[in-house]
């Protein structure tokens, strides 16, 4: 091998450091397109946490509340409410929420984070239509053993106070709880809780 | 004049006379092609045609969650000749993969994908799984109940994969329901990337195949005798032999495509879904949610397998391998020989099995699971008695046995012993 065939290794050096740090900047240039994929401001904004004032809901009352585009239920439950959760349990589909979607701090005999306040989506896991409050006196309509919850007007499937579905409801499970956080007496977050706020 | 003109050309660019010689003139093609042999044709010409017939449907349509389903209804009814571009778009997809099934069907006959074309067979497999991208990205477009529910369950088949699936999800709607940002993003994709990618594949591709020149139906060496005077004996000119062959084969071809385009364009809801025809509701869930035809095969296999672990992705796992293993079937095919013809029983009995296989698993994927009824007895291994999911799982476990057991069944196989030269069957 003569002087010219020779490799000199201070070039070769140059060329793959220039190569890896090229290299590395043409990576990096792959950061904003990958980054603009995220959901946009706007669409944070539109999906960010709702709040309500949960001291302003009496004891039976349901508030209604838009996240996410879908209606969210805030539901202060009576004392009688929340027996009636007991009673119904043989009768319901998936009554320890086993198979249902919910937050771990809602996967309990109230599917709530405190036995008083339920929050749920409210969209039948069925075809997503929305299900309406039958009381417990609506009876007469719902049959004499109803204790109240809610039922879906268009396919029929009827729920506790709690969102767990009953037995022989075309609704596959339970309704949805979503994440939600009970700051305060007066303050309920809604979309937010201890996992989710990293995201 | 024009061989002046073409002389003119030939001096300052030589080139393009070069290529053409190369790839057509004096590509040698073996001489016993036969039916099989018009589906690459004319997947070519189908892509010719979805980018012509995409190009002039863009000029009227809006990627808008307010105004893409108008806008489509717009082009069949005031565009003037828009029903037929819109028709020639949503036909020419179906076309594509009645084509492109065929062309790979041609491959397992044949052993085109074995040794030295693994390379044409992966780019063919990169052209696929584009192609299932590109018709994805499409059927979000018209924006009606399918194109939303459709995207909304596919996206969230990447939702199912552990750790990253919620935010991988995310990020590809680019909301947390598919809104119009996704719809803004599919159409990016559909119009310019992915098409830039296919044409990309698809020049990898034929370059593939021009370099090792192409399989016959015995999957032998064609190239191998020449004639004293120096002609290939059973190879000839690409052009014009094949090029009048595949003219003849598109005239057929576009015939058929006509019948349907004019005639059944909905194709009884196989090609257009009824529930298409109504505007996307992201709060009303259409009872029964099914894939276009291309892609129940795969969507039987994902509802077949049961979820495990409360989780879904045991099912997507499985589907996503039922396409990803067609990759390595250059490697897991060990036969001595290519063509079908001089491969022995075992493999022809497994061939037959898989594509009745894959018709029924195509079948059951547009249907509900209730639609063959249920088992009247009860057991303790019954998770649900609908006998068409049953089928499913036996249908899935037979697709993948032809892969997995490939390597054993091609070895054992009594082969016949392969020709000198080429034969007309």
């Amino acid at each position: 091998m003569n002087e010219h065939e020779k490799v000199d290794k201070t070039r070769r050096n140059l060329v793959v450091v220039t190569s890896v740090v090229g290299g590395v900047a043409g990576v990096g240039a792959v950061v904003p397109f990958a980054v603009s994929m995220w959901p946009s401001e706007r669409a944070r904004a539109a999906g960010a946490p709702v709040e309500i004032d949960a001291s302003r809901i009496p004891p039976g009352e349901l508030a209604v509340i838009e996240w996410r585009g879908k209606p969210v239920w805030v539901l202060r439950r009576t004392k009688e409410m929340i027996a009636s959760l007991k009673t119904v349990e043989p009768r319901l589909s998936d009554p320890q929420s086993k198979a249902s979607d919910q937050p771990k701090y809602a996967q309990n005999e109230y599917r709530s984070a405190t036995p008083e306040l339920l929050v749920l989506v409210g969209v039948c896991t069925h075809l997503g239509c929305s299900p309406q409050e039958k009381p417990a006196d609506a009876k007469g309509e719902m049959g004499g053993d109803w204790v109240g919850g809610f039922y879906c007007p268009c396919h029929g499937s009827k729920f506790d106070f709690a969102g767990r579905v009953f037995k022989g409801s075309p609704a596959p499970l339970n309704l949805v709880v979503p994440p939600y956080t009970v700051v305060s007496d007066t303050k309920v977050v809604i979309g937010e809780d201890e996992k989710t706020k990293g995201a | 004049m024009a061989v002046g003109l073409w002389k003119w050309i030939d001096t300052r660019m030589p080139t393009l006379g070069a290529e053409w010689r190369k790839h057509a003139a004096e590509y040698y093609a073996p001489k016993n092609f036969n039916f099989w042999y018009f589906f690459g044709s004319l997947a070519l010409l189908v892509l010719g045609i979805q980018i012509l017939s995409g190009i002039f449907l863009t000029m009227n349509y809006k990627p808008d969650a307010n105004l893409a389903f108008g806008s489509v209804e717009y082009i069949m009814r005031d565009v003037p000749g828009g029903w037929i571009i819109r028709y020639i778009h949503s036909t020419g997809a179906s076309a594509f993969f009645i084509v492109v099934y065929l062309h790979m069907f041609r491959a397992l006959l044949y052993g085109s994908h074995k040794e030295p074309r693994e390379l044409v067979w992966i780019f063919g497999v990169l052209i696929y799984l584009t192609l299932m991208g590109e018709a994805f990205f499409g059927y979000l477009l018209p924006w009606g109940q399918m194109s939303y529910w459709g995207a909304q369950v596919i996206v969230n088949l990447f939702g199912t994969i552990p750790f990253i699936g919620p935010d991988l999800a995310l990020w590809i709607r680019g909301d947390y329901v598919v809104s119009d940002a996704t719809l803004n993003r599919f159409f990016a994709l559909h119009v310019i990337a992915l098409p830039l990618v296919l044409l990309g594949l698809v020049v990898a591709h034929l370059l593939a195949l021009h370099d090792v020149g192409s399989n016959n139906p015995d999957g032998i060496d064609a190239k191998k005798l020449k004639s004293p005077d120096g002609h290939y004996l059973d190879a000839i000119p690409f052009h014009p032999y094949y090029t009048v062959k595949d003219i003849m084969g598109s005239v057929v071809f576009l015939g058929i495509f006509c019948f349907v385009m004019f005639f059944v364009p909905e194709m009884g809801g196989y090609f257009l879904e009824n529930n298409n025809f109504i505007p996307a509701d992201p709060l009303k869930t259409p009872p029964h949610i099914a894939p276009v035809w291309y892609f129940t095969p795969f969507y039987s296999i994902l509802r077949a397998v049961p979820p495990l672990f409360h989780s879904q992705f045991p099912g997507v796992l499985a589907m996503g391998i039922a396409v990803v293993i067609l990759f390595f079937l250059p490697w897991l095919d060990r036969s001595p020989v290519r063509s079908i013809r001089y491969r022995g029983s075992l493999y022809k009995t497994w061939l037959a099995l898989f594509v009745i296989v894959f018709l029924i698993l195509g079948y059951l994927g547009t249907e509900p699971t209730t639609v063959w009824g249920q088992f009247g007895f009860d057991a303790f291994f019954l998770d649900t008695k609908d006998i068409a999911t049953w089928v499913a799982r036996l249908c899935s476990i037979v697709y993948f046995l032809f892969f997995f057991l490939m390597p054993w069944y091609t070895v054992r196989d009594a082969v016949k012993p392969v020709p000198e030269r080429v034969l007309y069957h």
